[in-house]
Order: C-alpha cells, then sequence, then structure tokens
C-alpha cells in the first residue's frame, strides 16, 4: 500500500509537471492567439480562426497523438514523449484561453476606450491599464472552469506513453486485479481541483472591490 | 479670442449625411449650448471635435491650432500625432454615461491622466485631485469605487477628470441624460458654478430652462445644419425658424 502511494505521488508529480507547463506557456500563448484572431487583417484572423477550430473541434486525444507521432512520419523521428505531450496540451490549451480572453476583451464597454481616448491616454496604456485588468475580473469563472478541466485532462497524456497519475493508477489496478488504485487517483485529482477552485476563488474575491 | 473655429464640418455614417455642413466658432469664456432634436448629429459634432469620429470634410482649428482641414478636391487632412494630441488634451469631455474606470477609486480615476499623460507627479496629481473633488463637494469619495457611487456623483468625478488636465475648452454630452430630476440638478449646479469661473463650455443638451439660464449663445441643430444660432433670449425668445419655434413648443408643453 505503502509503495502504491508512493508511485501515485510520482504519478501526481508528472501530471502537476505537465499541468504546471501547461499554463506556464498557453496562458501567454493565448493572449497572441487571441489578437490574431481580434486582428483586423482578415487573413490572419481567417487563419487563427481555422486553428481554434481544429483545436476545438478535434478531440484532444488525437490531437496529442498528432503531435507525437506526426514528426515521424515527415522527420523520421520525434522529440521526446513528454516535450510532445506539452507541445499537445499548449496548442490545445492556447485555443480555448484566446476564445475566454477575446471575450474578456470584447466585453469591456466602448465608453472605456474612449475615455481613455479623450484623456491622452496611449494604446499600450489604454490595454495595460483600463483593458486588461477589467478582463482579468471578468474572465476568472470561465478560466477556472478551464483550468480543473486541464488537471483531469492531464490523464490524456498516457496516451502516448507518459506515466502520470492515471496511467500509474491504472497498472497498479492491473497488477492488484482491484479497482481500488484508480479510485485512489479520483480523491487525488480531486484535492487538485479543490486546490485549483479555492485559488480562484480567492482570486475573485480580491477582485470583489469593484463591479 | 476665438478658441474653437468649426468650418463646414461634415460626417456620414454608411452614405448618410449626419452633419452636411457645421460652421462655428467659440470664444474664450463664452458657454455656447447646442440643442435639437435626437439625431440631429450634436453628439456627433462633438464626438467630431474630441476626435472620437474622424470628419468626412471640413476644418477644425482649436487654441489656434489645425486639427484638421479639407483641401479643395475635398481631401480630409488630419494634423500631425503631436498636433492631435495637444488638441486633444485643450478638450475635455463628459460623457453622457460618464465612462469613470469602474476598477480605479475615485482618486485614481483623477490622477491617471494627470501622472501618465501631463507627467505630473503622483503628489501633485493628487493634490489636484483633492482639490478638485473638494470643489465638486466629494472630498470623503476620494477612496470610493465609482460603483459605490450614484449617478451624479460618478458625473461629478468625471467632470473632475476632465478639469484636472486643464483643458482650455470643456465639452458636455448631455451630461445629465442618465440621471433623475434631482441629481440632474446637482450637475446642472456644477456647470453653472463653472460658467460663473468662465470656463469655456460646449454643451450639448435637452435641459433647455438650463442653457437659457447659462448660455451666451445658443445653437439650434437639426437634421445636421444649424438652423440657428444666437443669443438665448433670441433663440428661445424670439425663434426666426419655423423648425425652431416647433421645437420649442414641444418643450414648453411639457
Amino acid at each position: 500500500m505503502g509503495n502504491l502511494l508512493q508511485q501515485m505521488l510520482v504519478g501526481s508529480v508528472t501530471s502537476l509537471k505537465i499541468f504546471a507547463l501547461t499554463l506556464l506557456f498557453s496562458l501567454p500563448l493565448g493572449m497572441l492567439v487571441a489578437k490574431g484572431r481580434m486582428s483586423k487583417n482578415p487573413i490572419l484572423s481567417n487563419l487563427v480562426n481555422v486553428y481554434i477550430m481544429i483545436m476545438r473541434g478535434t478531440p484532444l486525444i488525437l490531437q496529442l497523438l498528432f503531435v507525437y507521432f506526426a514528426p515521424y512520419y515527415i522527420f523520421g523521428s520525434s522529440y521526446d514523449r513528454f516535450t510532445a505531450v506539452i507541445v499537445g496540451f499548449v496548442i490545445n490549451y492556447a485555443a480555448y484561453f484566446a476564445e475566454i480572453y477575446r471575450g474578456g476583451v470584447q466585453s469591456i464597454p466602448v465608453g472605456q476606450y474612449e475615455a481613455s481616448l479623450v484623456l491622452g491616454f496611449t494604446k499600450t496604456h489604454t490595454f495595460t491599464h483600463v483593458v486588461a485588468p477589467q478582463v482579468v475580473k471578468r474572465i476568472i469563472p470561465a478560466m477556472g472552469n478551464e483550468v480543473i478541466t486541464l488537471v483531469k485532462d492531464t490523464a490524456l497524456a498516457q496516451t502516448i506513453g507518459v506515466a502520470e497519475l492515471f496511467r500509474v493508477a491504472q497498472n497498479a489496478s492491473a497488477r492488484q486485479f482491484s479497482t481500488m488504485p484508480i479510485f485512489i487517483a479520483g480523491v487525488f485529482y480531486f484535492l487538485m481541483n479543490a486546490v485549483v477552485s479555492r485559488s480562484f476563488d480567492l482570486l475573485e474575491k480580491k477582485l470583489n472591490y469593484y463591479h | 479670442m476665438e478658441i474653437v473655429s468649426v468650418t463646414d464640418l461634415k460626417k456620414e455614417f454608411d452614405g448618410l449625411g449626419v452633419l452636411k455642413g457645421i460652421s462655428f466658432s467659440l470664444n474664450k469664456g463664452e458657454v455656447l449650448s447646442i440643442i435639437g432634436p435626437s439625431g440631429s448629429g450634436k453628439s456627433t459634432l462633438l464626438r467630431c471635435l474630441t476626435q472620437l469620429e474622424p470628419v468626412d470634410g471640413g476644418s477644425i482649428v482649436v487654441n489656434s491650432k489645425t486639427m484638421v482641414t479639407t483641401t479643395e478636391e475635398g481631401k480630409v487632412r488630419y494634423a500631425d500625432k503631436q498636433t492631435l494630441k495637444d488638441v486633444r488634451l485643450s478638450l475635455g469631455l463628459v460623457f453622457q454615461s460618464f465612462n469613470l474606470f469602474t476598477h480605479m477609486s475615485v482618486l485614481r480615476n483623477i490622477t491617471e491622466a494627470q501622472m501618465h499623460v501631463l507627467g505630473r507627479s503622483k503628489s501633485e496629481a493628487q493634490q489636484v485631485a483633492k482639490e478638485l473633488l473638494r470643489k465638486m463637494g466629494l472630498e470623503e469619495k476620494e477612496k470610493a469605487y465609482p460603483c459605490q457611487l450614484s449617478g451624479g456623483q460618478q458625473q461629478r468625478v468625471s467632470i473632475a477628470r476632465a478639469l484636472a488636465l486643464n483643458p482650455a475648452v470643456l465639452c458636455f454630452d448631455e451630461p445629465t441624460s442618465a440621471l433623475d430630476p434631482e441629481l440632474t440638478a446637482e450637475i446642472l449646479k456644477v456647470i453653472k458654478d463653472l460658467a460663473k469661473e468662465k470656463m469655456t463650455m460646449i454643451v450639448v443638451t435637452h435641459e433647455m430652462a438650463f442653457a437659457r439660464d447659462i448660455s451666451d449663445r445658443v445653437i439650434f441643430m437639426d437634421d445636421g445644419l444649424i438652423v440657428e444660432e444666437g443669443s438665448p433670449e433670441k433663440v428661445f425668445g424670439d425663434p426666426q425658424s419655423p423648425r425652431t419655434k416647433r421645437f420649442l413648443n414641444r418643450y414648453e408643453q411639457d
């Protein structure tokens, strides 16, 4: 039992690594994607839209397989499995985050931009000091949803052979002829997400000083 | 001294003429009211003046700086960036819906542009802001957020925010249209006090009695044109155009 928990903790560390690295890269990448999607250049915005449609319209599991195996067919070799998982997750989540950002930016009343303009703010200042802080507040609930989903999606990394928490639990389950390890894994995911939800609740509360 | 001069200003939305050749000028210390029915182009005129809308023809000169001109061939030429910025800062605008920055405290709403645009120090900006808040009767509200204020208080903050940049002209775009009669009176008093201090102002308003009371000059607009212009006594007391008469009659009936 002790051995099992130890293995599951190791698996959890892999899951958390996937989680953290995905956020680290997809949160900023999503901003670029959102910027492209809102671009006045129709070629760029359509191209970005196609990217978003593919990322949101096909299963993440398929995207992971594609990201890992496509280079074999094209170049004859691929990067290591873990890198492939990160690449797959990042490009998928960036698409979702981009749409959340876009929704947030477009929900800012035009009056906020007009007031900024009349007061002589530069475009950058308007974005960083007027728009962005208000967007952050508005998108927190949607981001919370997405980040919670990410915790659970890390289980898909096993499709290309990365031994994360769920894979470890399944292996243990097979060895012990028992479903117990899988249920324990469920508790692990639940606890991780309890931390995530709590963090988002706190953040929401912190930004509650204005409507 | 002429501080704003607008000549043959034209603006179209999707081929539909909203301003069809507006010319007027404003002298320092003068209060000009613009009245007229909804859709007559009053607000669009202010928005063109404050660079929120690009013009389609005509010229605007503010503080002897040419903001925009139109060549004989009808090509609209805006001034360089720096001139546009100077002109922008010499015209303050108070919006109908206040447009305060909802995530900033009252004090920061008023200091932000002073620090970022005029380069004033934080302490100087705060001093200016506090002085203006005192003038607006809101000295205890500096730490409040806009959502905690009444509409009238929000509008007073937005007036303070515009005044903090020392504009040569303060423009009001229907500043009381979003307020109930009590709060309206509150804002009208603030504008009246500014008029007493000889602040140069352009006020787009539906408050006829107020326009009559504070203005040095009144412009009546209809369908993108200036129909009548003159002293309040003349425009309200003895309107020449049948269109103006009809419009003012409506108000007197109320």
